[in-house]
């Protein structure tokens, strides 16, 4: 018997030793001091997965905010201000994001936060913020709660934390967008709907549940999905079964690629549709190309090659050679720096020139409005973009290829 | 349609990967009662010697060439890795305290899953993996695609060969001498050490061929696939009976076919909506693990060796 209880406790004790391992080091650098020749150095922490399998979206934020303040540093555009990258890795965990807004809190230096790129990570960054008083800026988070209140579907909107802003559109748009394609113009009417549980995933599957069958669609299954395995081949099959014609996911690529492919490998004739998550050559990768082809995301947004606004953020991205690709919210995470650029300076300006404090900084944010590489930039008073703007994409030769452009009305 | 003998043979299929990691959970822990947590780690590197093989061979190599040498790479790759983590890792801590080694070896699960992480050419995210060309099968109401078939016919080969060797070979019978009583074992002249040696080895040849099936079935290898999938082949392990290779199989396939039962079956259920789906057929696998335990402590299959305590 002594074996036994032997296995029992190294069993719980590992099982404990696992879930620590999750956690992420601490390393305890000082804040930036004042910089060079009387210019004071005001950090911009940027908080993204940056390892990890969402990494390649991560890491297209990270460049492109990096871009935002050597261009801004170039241009002296705020006048004694010296702008700072810091890049803290969040792995798309809602702890270790939580743990770097601690950590940027803590650094006096920096007046404003780009990121996070997970809707669940930025619920557990929010209040840690909006207590200090100190500015987020999401290129990518959709989920509407994070801005409107978690009762904004019955219309009792209500703004939770004064400093969180965003320059994504909200799934409240995104889900019911696609929907409308789906139904009216790819003439789909029977939905398989799954989610993967998470703060996007499931907000997003939950509205386009809703005006699918506005429309008058038909939900003909539903299925919620752990992202962590590979084996989805009990969900691929239920879906052949079903009948359905199309599939719509909410969740991210990491999980809907793979997914997408055993769907379509166990025979099922439908196309699968998700949202700005699934927006990624990762996605075709995963799915194979040839599985993949004929399969819808919709995203926030112009594409950003088609936009005049944007293509001296192309050129720009290039010379500087970075090594990976801007990705779906490159532009985003361009804008996002750019406003709380934008914020610093009009703040300074109202306090004679010196920098001034993060509330001032978060105040100046509200009234920001400017014209970015994904269009006009200005925030409404939830803190959420006026720019509505979506696109759907369809996979053609191995490709997100863009199809239609246009904002949700209704 | 019915959908339930395609749902059976998912959750075959499922089992048999589990139960391919699981008897190196199982043989390991029977002779030297350690669990390797590394195990995990030592399937997905099969994975990438597997790949590693597909990416050196010349492009426009068929399938029925470059499948053998694969899955030689594999087994080559996460034998060497194991026998030299026994080598340096765990022997030297073999008759120290029994936390000692079970740490090291989850230290031994981190390094090996950065490391990969970290050196292999674009590990960073997931890679692709070569497939069996052809479409799917059709046997009645079952689908089964040219990537399972390696699996179906892989694992109960494998199996069939480890409980050879075990049963009828010379150093099968040393390694079942030594899980009974390692001392008397090394009275009766055999030696012990070798037996680990070869334990590790035939666990992580197993894992590699698991982790060739892996790549067929699901079309990429990626520095994490070892983790959840290493904790479900030591549930299937225990489930099955720790110690017993038997079980090891049987517990695999018995917890591949619960999820899947649970995925497809738990939400028909009446006031049960909530509770079914895939994001709850871990939880239902581990409600099927304790209500097993409780019943028989020892697992389905019991540990077939004697009690040492």
């Amino acid at each position: 018997m002594r074996n036994r209880s032997l296995l029992i406790l190294t069993t719980a004790v590992t099982a404990g030793a696992l879930t620590l391992t999750a956690c992420g080091s601490r390393d305890d650098k000082g804040g930036a001091e004042n910089g060079d020749g009387g210019n004071v150095t005001v950090t911009i922490g940027l908080d993204a997965p940056l390892t990890g399998e969402l990494s390649a979206l991560g890491l297209g934020i990270k460049n492109s905010a990096d871009l935002a303040v050597k261009t801004a540093n170039k241009k002296s555009y705020v006048k004694g201000v010296t702008f700072k990258l810091e890049s803290l890795d969040d792995q798309a965990q809602p702890s270790s994001g939580q743990q770097n807004a601690t950590k940027f809190v803590a650094d006096k230096s920096v007046l404003g936060v780009v990121g996070p790129l997970n809707s669940g990570v930025a619920e557990s960054m929010q209040k840690v913020f909006d207590d200090a008083k100190l500015v987020q800026v999401s290129p990518a988070n959709t989920n509407p709660s994070l801005s409107q209140g978690i009762n904004w579907s019955t219309g009792e909107k209500k703004r939770g934390y004064k400093s969180y802003f965003r320059t994504a559109t909200t799934d409240a748009i995104q889900g019911p967008f696609a929907a409308q394609y789906v139904f009216k113009e790819a003439k789909k009417t029977k939905a398989f709907i799954i989610d993967d549980k998470k703060t996007y995933g499931a907000g997003l599957a939950g509205t386009f549940k809703g005006e699918f069958e506005k429309l008058g669609g038909k939900v003909v299954g539903t299925q919620h999905i752990n992202p962590d395995t590979k084996d989805f081949s009990a969900v691929a099959t239920q879906v052949k079964s079903s009948g359905a014609d199309v599939v719509y996911y909410g969740g991210e690529y990491p999980a809907g690629g793979p997914l997408a492919k055993q769907i379509k490998a166990a025979g099922a004739k439908v196309t699968v549709v998700g949202g700005d998550a699934i927006f990624s050559p990762e996605y075709v990768k995963l799915a194979s190309p040839a599985a993949a082809d004929g399969d819808i995301a919709t995203s926030v947004g112009a594409p950003i090659e088609s936009l005049p606004s944007a293509k001296e953020f192309l050129a720009n991205y290039k010379a500087e050679n970075y090594k990976e690709a801007y990705e779906a919210y490159g532009g985003y995470a361009y804008d996002s720096t750019w406003a709380i650029i934008e914020a610093v300076k009009k703040a300074t300006e109202g306090n004679g020139g010196k920098v001034p404090e993060r509330a001032k900084v978060v105040e100046a944010m509200q009234g920001v409005s400017f014209e970015g590489v994904t269009g006009s930039v200005a925030f409404d008073e939830f803190g959420d973009t006026t720019n509505k703007q979506l696109t759907v994409y369809k996979v053609e030769g191995g490709a997100f290829k863009p199809v239609k452009s246009g904002t949700f009305g209704g | 349609m019915n959908e339930l003998p395609q749902q059976l043979v998912n959750g075959l299929l499922l089992g048999s990967m589990y139960g391919l990691v699981a008897v190196g959970y199982t043989m390991v822990y029977g002779i030297v009662q350690l669990i390797n947590f590394a195990h995990g780690e030592i399937f997905m590197t099969g994975g990438f010697g597997a790949l590693t093989v597909w990416l050196i061979l010349p492009g426009g190599t068929t399938m029925w060439v470059a499948l053998p040498l694969m899955i030689i790479g594999a087994v080559l790759v996460a034998t060497t890795i194991a026998v030299g983590a026994e080598r340096l890792a765990y022997r030297p801590l073999r008759g120290g305290p029994r936390l000692a080694p079970l740490i090291t070896a989850i230290g031994l699960s981190l390094a090996l899953q950065q490391a990969v992480w970290a050196f292999y050419p674009e590990a960073k995210s997931a890679r692709t993996f070569p497939q069996i060309p052809g479409g799917p099968i059709e046997l009645g109401p079952v689908t089964i695609q040219t990537g399972d078939v390696f699996l179906l016919v892989a694992a109960p080969v494998c199996m069939a060969f480890l409980a050879f060797f075990v049963m009828r070979t010379r150093t099968g019978r040393g390694m079942q001498a030594t899980a009974q009583d390692p001392d008397t074992a090394k009275l009766m002249g055999v030696n012990t050490d070798r037996i680990i040696v070869i334990a590790f080895a035939l666990g992580a040849a197993m894992a590699a061929v698991g982790a060739v099936a892996y790549g067929l079935k699901y079309g990429v290898v990626d520095y994490k696939m070892g983790f959840l999938l290493g904790l479900k082949a030591f549930t299937a392990a225990v489930l099955g009976g720790i110690g017993n290779i038997y079980g090891a199989m049987i517990g695999g396939v018995v917890l591949g076919i619960a999820e899947t039962m649970a995925t497809a079956y738990v939400s028909h259920i009446p006031g049960m909506d909530q509770l079914g789906g895939q994001s709850w057929a871990d939880v239902w696998a581990f409600v099927l693990l304790i209500v097993v335990l409780l019943a028989r402590p020892q697992g389905l299959l019991g540990e077939r060796v004697a009690d040492r305590a």
